[in-house]
């Protein structure tokens, strides 16, 4: 109850912060809006790739930007730390009696509620470009659950990284270092029988994949219910042993101070 | 007696090979002003983050508010309040939301956070800047946030960490009455550690000087300064090179450390105030002519000189070397 309490405490500054400068979520979503348009166009004749057979391309691509949009948005989460650490609130926070887990897990309640608020959005617009939502709104949820669970994991990642190293350039390093790997390395914008067989191994174990083949068959597709059981399921966990890491780092943190 | 913090023997490394406390020992009793006093780099701000729980000592031990910061951190964070030496308020938040985050992790919710918050806005003049960003409070205003929130959920034990860097001597002349007032009407313990001597003299009751990670002195301020050879004593002469002068002095029994620089005359005098006669009469009967006689009460830096063996400043300016 109290740690539920203080955590959405936590929230609430970036909600506040949110609230008080929405125009910053119209700034986040121009890249992903830039990747739909973009891909959309330049890669539109894959559909006629014999084997293809995900629909139209929009179709096909609207789950992988939704996805691609949630690690891209959690991955900066731990900015806010390296400020507060700066700033000096961190130590603050640290010499109160609030349960550490809470600092972590109220900034990623924030960020998946910016994932959240940014993939419907671009569920929308995708929508208006033609996209053919087969599983209903139903199925738009879970996607947008499964991007927001995976966001949730990196967010943690993100806090974790940014405690123990403390410095800007490290986090934008490693979020500009992994996106666009785990991107390719998933069925986001190329259907898996289409490539190569050693990317589709590592696809196996890569994440974003889980996120965006379970997306694709409910918001897309007819769901696959075993799938989208299942890959809920690895997301959820990687998400707890993230939020683990994110905490404990804390601890690491304080013995360096 | 009370102890509302007792550490023995603290001893604190940082790498490569940088000793911030070397055998720290420190026990306040409670309900006073301990005053930490140090140039910088002394280990004052190791021992402030070690007693609040924010890291660990490598060895030795310490107890806050009669609980161990080592077995049981999460009730000495329960006991005490801090105010670090940055600012710890949210820069985007508003002064209320800074409170009330602060009352939410110390446990206290609802209507009584909410009185609590107002009050202790309207307490430290916030009451008008309440609903604005701290990001826009001037100095002395986040500085006083700061304190309000070290104070909002009343701990047994206040640790200010150089509370008034910073800031002009109007807002440090305020911070000064606020803190003497949580001393006098509240009996709270309170922490303080500075670099100005002036702070230390004038709050600390108690006071321990620290130097390279040690503590090399400690008392009352009173105490430490009497238990120099006492009051300095400079007579002006209005002949330049009376040479009399020095001999005359030399007679006068209580007097120690006679020195004539010019036409300045120096000497110590246990009590400074009862010698200024007896040297005006040794004077006269040498025929000495004084232009004007003062007398000083030792310092705090004269006590800092006596016990580290360097004068406050250059201890000061030689860690900024080091630093840079």
């Amino acid at each position: 109850m109290t740690a539920a309490r203080q955590t959405w405490q936590v929230s609430l500054r970036g909600v506040r912060a949110l609230l008080r400068q929405p125009g910053y979520l119209g700034i986040t979503l121009t890249q992903p809006i830039i990747w739909l348009l973009l891909f959309g166009a330049l890669f539109k004749a894959v559909t006629r790739i014999p084997g293809f057979h995900g629909g139209s391309y929009i179709d096909f691509l609207t789950p992988g930007i939704v996805v691609m949009l949630a690690i891209s948005s959690a991955g900066w989460t731990g900015m806010g730390f390296i400020e507060d650490i700066n700033g000096g609130v961190m130590d603050r926070l640290l010499v109160s009696p609030v349960w550490r887990g809470a600092l972590n897990a109220g900034t990623v309640v924030y960020a998946m509620l910016t994932i959240v608020i940014q993939t419907t959005v671009i569920v929308l617009l995708a929508w208006a470009l033609g996209a053919d939502y087969k599983g209903g709104v139903g199925g738009v949820l879970i996607l947008v659950l499964l991007a927001g669970l995976l966001g949730a994991a990196f967010a943690s990642l993100s806090n974790g990284l940014a405690v123990l190293t403390r410095q800007r350039e490290t986090l934008i390093g490693a979020v500009s270092a992994v996106i666009l790997p785990l991107t390719f390395l998933s069925s986001a914008l190329m259907q898996q029988n289409l490539v190569p067989s050693w990317i589709r191994s590592v696809a196996k174990f890569n994440p974003v994949n889980w996120a965006v083949e379970a997306g694709r068959s409910a918001a897309m597709q007819k769901i696959d219910w075993g799938l989208v059981g299942s890959r809920f399921a690895l997301l959820a966990a990687l998400a707890v042993l993230c939020a683990i890491f994110a905490t404990r780092a804390f601890a690491r943190y304080q013995r360096s101070l | 007696m009370v102890l509302a913090i007792d550490a023995h023997e603290l001893i604190k490394t940082y790498p490569p090979d940088v000793r911030a406390l070397d055998g720290l020992s420190l026990a306040v009793r409670a309900g006073t002003i301990f005053g930490l006093l140090g140039p910088n780099g002394a280990g004052k701000s190791t021992t402030v983050r070690v007693l609040t729980t924010l890291t660990q000592p490598d060895s030795g031990s310490a107890r806050v508010a009669g609980v161990d910061v080592l077995a049981d951190p999460l009730a000495v964070r329960r006991a005490i309040g801090v105010v670090g030496q940055k600012h710890g308020a949210d820069p985007e938040a508003t002064g209320r939301e800074n409170l009330v985050l602060q009352g939410e992790f110390h446990g206290i919710v609802g209507a009584q956070l909410r009185a609590r918050v107002t009050q202790s806005l309207e307490r430290f003049g916030l009451a008008d800047a309440a609903e604005r960003q701290a990001k826009t409070y001037s100095g002395g205003m986040q500085r006083r946030l700061d304190v309000a929130m070290g104070l909002l959920h009343r701990p047994q034990v206040l640790f200010l960490d150089e509370p008034t860097t910073g800031l002009d001597p109007e807002a440090r002349a305020h911070m000064w009455q606020e803190i003497e007032r949580l001393a006098g009407e509240e009996r709270m313990t309170i922490l303080l550690t500075t670099h100005y001597l002036e702070e230390a003299d004038r709050l600390a009751s108690q006071l321990a000087i620290v130097d390279r990670g040690r503590i090399v002195v400690e008392g009352p301020p009173e105490q430490l300064k009497s238990d120099l050879r006492g009051d300095r004593i400079e007579v002006e002469l209005a002949d330049s090179k009376d040479a009399g002068a020095r001999v005359a002095l030399e007679r006068v029994s209580d007097l120690t450390e006679v020195k004539l620089e010019g036409r300045t005359l120096r000497a110590r005098a246990r009590d400074g105030s009862a010698a200024i006669p007896a040297v005006l009469a040794a004077l006269d009967a040498h025929g000495v002519k004084a232009a004007s006689v003062t007398l000083a009460r030792p310092s705090l830096d004269d006590v800092y000189l006596q016990h580290a063996g360097r004068s406050f400043h250059r201890a000061d300016s030689e860690h900024e070397e080091v630093a840079a």
